[in-house]
C-alpha cells in the first residue's frame, strides 16, 4: 500500500511540475516511441518465420538455394516496409 | 554418406537482385528530386534525394550481409536477417536523428520518400524476378543479338 501511494504522491508532483502543453508534448514523445517499438515487433516476428522456413527450405533442398533466398531476400524487404511505416509515423510524430 | 550443404555455393542472387534495384533507384532518382522540388522547393528535393539515398544504401547492406552470412552457413543466414534487422532499423533512425535539425530537411518529403521508394522499387523489381534454376536471381533477357537468353546482371 505504501508503494502505491509514494508512486501516486510523485505522479501528482510530476503533473504540477509541467504545464498543459509540456505535458501534452510529453505524452505525444512516449506515445511515438511507444508506436515506433511496437511497430517494429510485428515484422521481426514475421521476418523471424519466414527466415527460418527459407532456412529449413534451404536445408531440405540445397540445389534450389539460390531461389529460395532470392525470395527471401523480397520477403525481407516487404516486410521491413511495416517497420518503416512505423518510423516515418514516428518521425512525423516526434521531429515534424 | 551424401555430402551435406550448409552453405551457399556460387553468387549471391540476393546481391543480384538488391544491385538491380538500385541502378532502378538510380534511374528514378532525378524524377524523385523534381518531384520534391515541385512540392517543396530546395528543402523538398533535398530530403527525397536523402530519403531515397537511406532507402538504396539500406537494400544494399541487407544484399550485403544475406550474401556475406550465406557464405558460411544457413544458420549465419538466419542470424544475419534478424541481427541485420534490427541494426539497419537503428541505422536509419540515427540517420534521420543527425538531420533533423539540418534547415534543408523537411520531414514529410523524407518520410513520404522512404514508404514510397522502398516498396515501389520492391514492386518494379518483382517483375524480373526468375523462379528457375537456371537463374536464381533474375529473369533472363533474350538479347537482340542472338537467340540465347542472357542472365541480367551476367553479361
Amino acid at each position: 500500500m505504501s508503494i502505491i501511494a509514494s508512486t501516486a504522491a510523485q505522479i501528482s508532483e510530476l503533473a504540477q511540475e509541467y504545464t498543459p502543453a509540456e505535458a501534452k508534448a510529453n505524452a505525444g514523445a512516449s506515445g511515438a516511441g511507444m508506436a515506433y517499438g511496437l511497430a517494429a515487433i510485428g515484422p521481426g516476428i514475421g521476418i523471424g518465420y519466414l527466415v527460418g522456413q527459407a532456412v529449413q527450405a534451404m536445408a531440405r533442398q540445397p540445389e534450389s538455394a539460390g531461389q529460395v533466398q532470392t525470395t527471401m531476400f523480397l520477403g525481407i524487404a516487404f516486410t521491413e516496409a511495416l517497420a518503416l511505416i512505423g518510423f516515418v509515423v514516428f518521425i512525423l510524430l516526434k521531429f515534424a | 554418406m551424401a555430402a551435406v550443404t550448409d552453405r551457399l555455393v556460387g553468387p549471391s542472387p540476393a546481391a543480384e537482385v538488391a544491385l538491380d534495384m538500385v541502378k532502378r533507384g538510380l534511374v528514378v532518382l532525378p524524377f524523385g528530386m523534381a518531384f520534391g522540388a515541385l512540392l517543396g522547393g530546395f528543402n523538398g528535393a533535398m530530403s527525397v534525394t536523402y530519403g531515397m539515398f537511406l532507402v538504396l544504401v539500406n537494400l544494399i547492406l541487407s544484399a550485403a550481409l544475406l550474401a556475406w552470412a550465406s557464405k558460411i552457413s544457413f544458420a549465419a543466414v538466419a542470424s544475419a536477417a534478424l541481427g541485420g534487422y534490427a541494426m539497419r532499423l537503428g541505422l536509419i533512425f540515427f540517420a534521420v536523428w543527425i538531420v533533423k535539425d539540418m534547415s534543408w530537411v523537411a520531414m514529410l518529403p523524407l518520410g513520404i520518400t522512404l514508404i514510397v521508394t522502398h516498396l515501389g522499387l520492391l514492386i518494379w523489381e518483382l517483375r524480373h524476378v526468375s523462379a528457375s534454376m537456371a537463374y536464381p536471381g533474375l529473369k533472363p533477357k533474350v538479347s537482340r543479338s542472338s537467340s540465347r537468353p542472357v542472365a541480367a546482371g551476367r553479361r
